[in-house]
């Protein structure tokens, strides 16, 4: 009996795990003993190679020293064109716009904040590596290797001056977005500066109605106000932008002396060119100014401290951006009043996701809401400090002898050279005889 | 480009700031880059939809930024039941088990029907029919074994930064998964 009993209890030891995987399946699969049927497998089309992406990661390389080249030694519009000709085919619409530089900062931060997420060596490449040109070169990631910067370029037709009051105003837009952008993605919500390219669709040739419109929009802009985009809105030029203000080179407009004949003034689409100022040329002017710098340099911490509070104010609206904590935030709702949504709706889904294990959604709820705290107070603090310093900026006085591009502003787009007269003498277009006098 | 001034020349203030700024900027890509590497991976990651996770919603078929979507509905046939009636090629109450169109569960007949022996019938998806609707998934999964599921098919894919379907799921099914393992299929347990 013992023996028996013992022979029972292994036997169900032995079929238990069989007998749970014949549960799972409510119809156990045949096993065709007449047909000898054998079972297809299911397919799985490979992902893109991976040395395919170190093949682009090369290709970046590449056009981004070319650009330095081009903008340099050969001083050359003409070539530059052609470069961003190719990036617009490559990286746009052959790669289809991703992964870009201009969304790379996401996941760098992400890669910072999220253990769980390993930052592949393609995107670090494709972060970093404009940075460092322009940290000595300039921005010339913008002018040739920027597929979103190339199609603006080429819609360029009719350039028109933004006033200077707008200019400034409107150049701090990267550097929230930015900000925006790298908190959003560090507390794990998503990608906005992706989710707001307005090319990208155009490159995919398919897109959200909302999204084309936009690009749509930039696109017809652009054909009156040089590169909208990169200079009020692209987060990633924002950075470029600080990065070239401490480069070691810089673009000239002529490589020998300024005549100061001003041919140079109108040929820069994009506001960055600058007249020569001297800082002390009107002293009695000098006592307000510094007067005005040292109240913009007191103001800073105070818009600092005000952003960080307003941002603090932000976080319960920011933290509803993200799904989990609105899917908990509507499981709590559900408990007190039962709200009716429709069968299979997302929102009906995620509710039901959430009353499975309540207990885990609320808690990421309320791990993901601290973070957004943390993270809603920084962003404010970050645009107060933008604003702050923006005002500095404007307060210290320039000095320059020569009409030169703005350092931040510059694209190294190359139009203005062939502006200058000198540089037509150089380039053996104009006759030497007809060189400007020098002054 | 700046005319190199001498190197006897004295450094002015702001070649100064602009040259510590420079170098604390280096210092700094450099401090991340090295935080990073630690981390970081030669292979890459791709987008894929865990279908344990799936809640058969439809959203895949509207929401990826492609016009016809990159998730497409795979069948695990060694999980199938081979069902004479299949709730996931048949819509509910057929009027009879044929591959007629209004008996049929998929709006683009993508499913295909073939006898393999009496009482058991194989079940393909024509991937360039599918939409990835995931209709006969909640067919599949409401009565049958669910080996039919919702995969991002990498063929397709453009690997967006931000996966616009992995933004509109209400299962939160999306994540990333190394480039090398990049599918999640369902096995025979």
């Amino acid at each position: 009996m013992l023996r028996r009993l013992k022979f029972i209890i292994a036997l169900a030891v032995i079929l238990l795990p069989a007998l749970l995987a014949c549960a799972e399946q409510r119809f156990p699969p045949p096993d065709f003993e007449e047909t000898h049927h054998v079972l297809p497998s299911t397919t799985t089309p490979a992902a893109r190679q991976i040395w395919l992406q170190y093949a682009d990661t090369g290709v970046f390389l590449a056009a981004l020293a070319t650009a330095v080249w081009l903008i340099y030694k050969k001083r050359s519009r003409s070539r530059l064109v052609w470069l961003s000709l190719f990036s617009l085919a490559y990286f746009g619409f052959y790669r289809k716009g991703c992964i870009c530089p201009i969304g790379s900062p996401q996941n760098i931060v992400l890669g910072l904040v999220n253990p769980g997420y390993a930052v592949p060596v393609t995107v670090l490449i494709f972060c970093f590596a404009p940075i460092v040109v322009a940290l000595f070169a300039g921005r010339a990631f913008c002018a040739g290797v920027c597929p979103q910067g190339a199609l603006q370029d080429f819609v360029l037709i009719k350039p028109v001056a933004v006033p200077p009051w707008l200019e400034q105003a409107l150049s701090v837009v990267p550097f929230i977005f930015l900000g925006a952008g790298l908190i959003y993605a560090g507390a794990g919500t998503g990608f906005v500066i992706c989710r707001y390219d307005p090319f990208v669709p155009f490159f995919r040739l398919s897109g959200g109605s909302f999204i084309l419109t936009m690009g749509a929009a930039f696109l017809l802009l652009g054909m009156f106000v040089g590169r909208p985009y990169c200079r009020f809105l692209c987060p990633y030029g924002g950075l470029l932008r600080l990065a070239s203000l401490a480069s070691k080179w810089r673009v000239r407009v002529t490589p020998d002396t300024c005549t100061q004949c001003r041919l140079c003034e109108q040929s820069c689409p994009f506001g960055a060119m600058r007249e020569p100022a001297s800082a002390a040329r009107n002293p009695a002017s000098l006592g307000a100014a510094r007067r005005r710098l040292g109240w913009m340099l007191a103001l800073l911490p105070v818009l600092v401290v005000a952003g960080a509070w307003a941002g603090s104010k932000l976080s319960p609206a920011a933290a509803q951006l993200h799904p989990d904590v609105a899917a908990a935030e509507r499981y709590v709702r559900q408990l007190t009043v039962p709200a009716q949504y429709g069968l299979m709706t997302p929102e009906a889904l995620s509710l039901q996701r959430a009353a499975g294990d309540p207990e885990a959604i609320l808690k990421l709820a309320a791990d993901l809401r601290h973070r957004f705290d943390l993270a809603c107070w920084l962003f404010g603090g970050w645009i107060g400090l933008v604003i702050g310093v923006k005002l500095v900026s404007l307060s210290v006085p320039a000095s320059r002898t020569d009409y030169e591009p703005d350092r931040g502003a510059c694209f190294s787009c190359a139009r203005c050279f062939t502006a200058c007269p000198n540089e037509r003498v150089r380039l053996g277009r104009l006759p030497a005889a007809d060189k400007p006098a020098t002054p | 480009m700046d005319p190199t001034p001498p190197l006897d020349a004295p450094v002015t203030r702001r070649h100064f700031l602009r040259n510590g700024a420079r170098l604390m900027a280096m210092t700094g890509l450099g401090v991340a880059a090295g935080a990073l590497a630690t981390r970081s991976t030669g292979a890459s990651w791709v987008w894929q939809l865990d279908p344990a996770k799936c809640l058969h919603c439809g959203n895949c078929a509207t929401q990826c930024v492609l016009e016809q979507s990159a998730v497409k509905c795979v069948h695990a046939y060694a999980v199938c039941g081979y069902c004479q009636l299949c709730t996931g090629f048949f819509a509910p109450e057929p009027n009879e088990l044929t591959t007629a169109a209004e008996n049929q569960l998929c709006p683009t007949a993508a499913i295909q029907r073939a006898f393999v022996e009496d009482p058991y019938y194989q079940y393909s998806i024509d991937e360039q029919l599918c939409i990835g609707c995931a209709k006969c998934v909640e067919g599949c999964n409401r009565f049958g074994n669910g080996s039919l599921f919702l995969q991002i098919r990498h063929d397709r894919c453009l690997n967006c930064n931000e996966c616009a379907i992995a933004r509109a799921c209400p299962g939160d099914a999306f994540r990333r998964v190394p480039a090398d393992h990049p599918y999640l299929l369902k096995t025979a347990s």
